[in-house]
């Protein structure tokens, strides 16, 4: 089973999340910040901070550490905000 | 508790209106013990949304106290702070929402220019320029230059700092159980950690002022009021002042004791919305209330569509002080001398409390007051 991350394809064990299955891999970063385009990913890995967020069929905002792992999924490094679309 | 000095003033809580109070008898060259039973700026000065508002208050000795504040809170953010306090001259934006609502924002308006108060009635059109993301079909409101936001917790704490700058002693964890008094006199306060001795004791026990002084020669009446604020995920620039509604207006003012939610929104520089307003009478219980926070994304959700696909990652919730009358109570207390109180602020803590502590500094030290103090006075209650 594998989902995608920015066009590469990962694979996971059932049940994993989509962060843990990243980790596995050795890819430690989910997203940029918002100022300074620095690299963040799993930090608490409960799902309190808010760090490890990414693009998860779509939908900005997700937090990688608590979403399961599905087959066919696409993931994608979230920059910045990911709503850029809203700015005034 | 190491007592390195005898102090001047010893300042009962250490939330914003503590924090202002210490910094400006500091300034006047006071030595200043503040006692806060918790960690500093923990209760209700880290719970709400940096609201500095003219726009809130109809004419009356709140709003002049508030021009007062909003004067000294431009002086503090020039003054040499080592942390930014974000303080933003975003101004604000009162919303129309129902039909009927132009005319009455019309007449409140007027009152307000009658009051030296800057405000901009605003069509359609120029609304929608001012706040593109609003949902569409409102009427217009009204547009309050003066209004500003702060990061009260950074402010608090910058206020403190500035005050130990100049001499002042804080002292956290520690419990003031009551008063010393001695034939009607102020000599000090008891704490948990020992007693303190002052000639002056000013109290600023925000929402807890009701228990505090339950045993006191004049009990004050203040109650708690609590409220949630919602935390958005960090987002670009998509509300550009402070917006909210007639209705909130409406809520601050009524003595109701059951729950009012009407809507606030704001953006902050982190990037977070946070989104308000709740107000229950329910004593201390801070136990959550899913129907709070439902109401009030939906209420915000109305106004911005965008947030519906917006991830909410917190809330958060505190005590206002409601003062009965809601006027805040500052001023020396009627029957006991030497001892000053500078609580009940509602929902206007982080606003007033430059002007709160400036005032308390100048009665303390006998100087003039900047304005007539009357209307706040402790002995309205005696």
């Amino acid at each position: 089973m594998t989902f995608q991350f920015d066009g590469r394809d990962i694979e996971f064990r059932p049940g994993q999340s989509v962060q843990g299955a990243l980790v596995a891999v050795g890819v430690l970063s989910t997203r940029t910040t918002r100022i300074a385009g620095a690299p963040r990913g799993m930090f608490c890995g409960i799902g309190v901070c808010f760090d490890c967020l990414a693009v998860i069929d779509g939908q900005p905002d997700q937090r990688s550490c608590l979403t399961p792992a599905e087959d066919g999924m696409v993931v994608c490094r979230q920059e910045g905000t990911g709503r850029d679309d809203l700015g005034v | 508790m190491d007592q390195l000095a005898v102090s001047d003033v010893i300042i009962i809580g250490g939330g914003i209106i503590g924090a202002a109070s210490a910094y400006h008898l500091s300034l006047a060259g006071l030595h200043v013990h503040l006692i806060e039973r918790g960690a500093p700026v923990s209760g209700t000065s880290s719970r709400g949304e940096g609201n500095i508002l003219v726009s809130d208050k109809p004419p009356g000795p709140e709003l002049e106290l508030q021009k007062f504040s909003s004067g000294l809170w431009a002086e503090f953010a020039e003054s040499d702070l080592e942390f930014d306090i974000e303080l933003e001259s975003k101004g604000g934006v009162l919303l129309g929402t129902a039909d009927g609502a132009m005319q009455a924002l019309d007449g409140y308006a007027t009152t307000h220019e009658a009051a030296g108060v800057q405000v901009e009635r605003m069509d359609a059109k120029a609304l929608y320029e001012r706040e593109p993301n609003l949902a569409p079909g409102l009427p217009g409101g009204l547009f309050y230059p003066g209004d500003l936001q702060v990061m009260p917790v950074i402010a608090a704490f910058e206020m403190l700092r500035a005050a130990r700058q100049h001499g002042a002693t804080i002292t956290a964890y520690t419990e003031v159980l009551g008063l010393e008094v001695s034939k009607g006199v102020v000599k000090g306060v008891k704490t948990t950690r020992g007693s303190v001795s002052a000639p002056v004791v000013v109290n600023c026990s925000g929402a807890w002022a009701g228990p505090l002084t339950s045993s006191w020669a004049t009990p004050l009446p203040v109650d708690p009021r609590r409220g949630y604020v919602l935390v958005t995920s960090a987002l670009p620039h998509v509300v550009r002042h402070k917006v909210y509604s007639a209705e909130y207006m409406d809520n601050v003012s009524s003595s109701d004791a059951g729950l009012q939610a009407s809507l606030v929104v704001e953006g902050t520089k982190s990037g977070t919305v946070l989104i308000g307003a709740s107000r229950e009478r329910i004593g201390f219980d801070d136990r959550p209330r899913a129907e709070i926070v439902q109401r009030l994304a939906s209420q915000a959700i109305a106004i911005y569509p965008f947030l519906a696909d917006v991830r909410l990652i917190r809330y958060y919730q505190g005590f206002r002080p409601y003062a009965d009358g809601h006027l805040p109570i500052i001023g020396p207390d009627p029957s006991v001398s030497g001892l000053f109180h500078a609580v009940g602020h509602e929902g206007v803590g982080i606003a007033l409390a430059p002007g709160t502590g400036r005032i308390i500094a100048e009665m303390i030290t006998n100087r003039p007051l900047s304005m007539d103090m009357q209307a706040f006075m402790p002995s309205r209650f005696n």
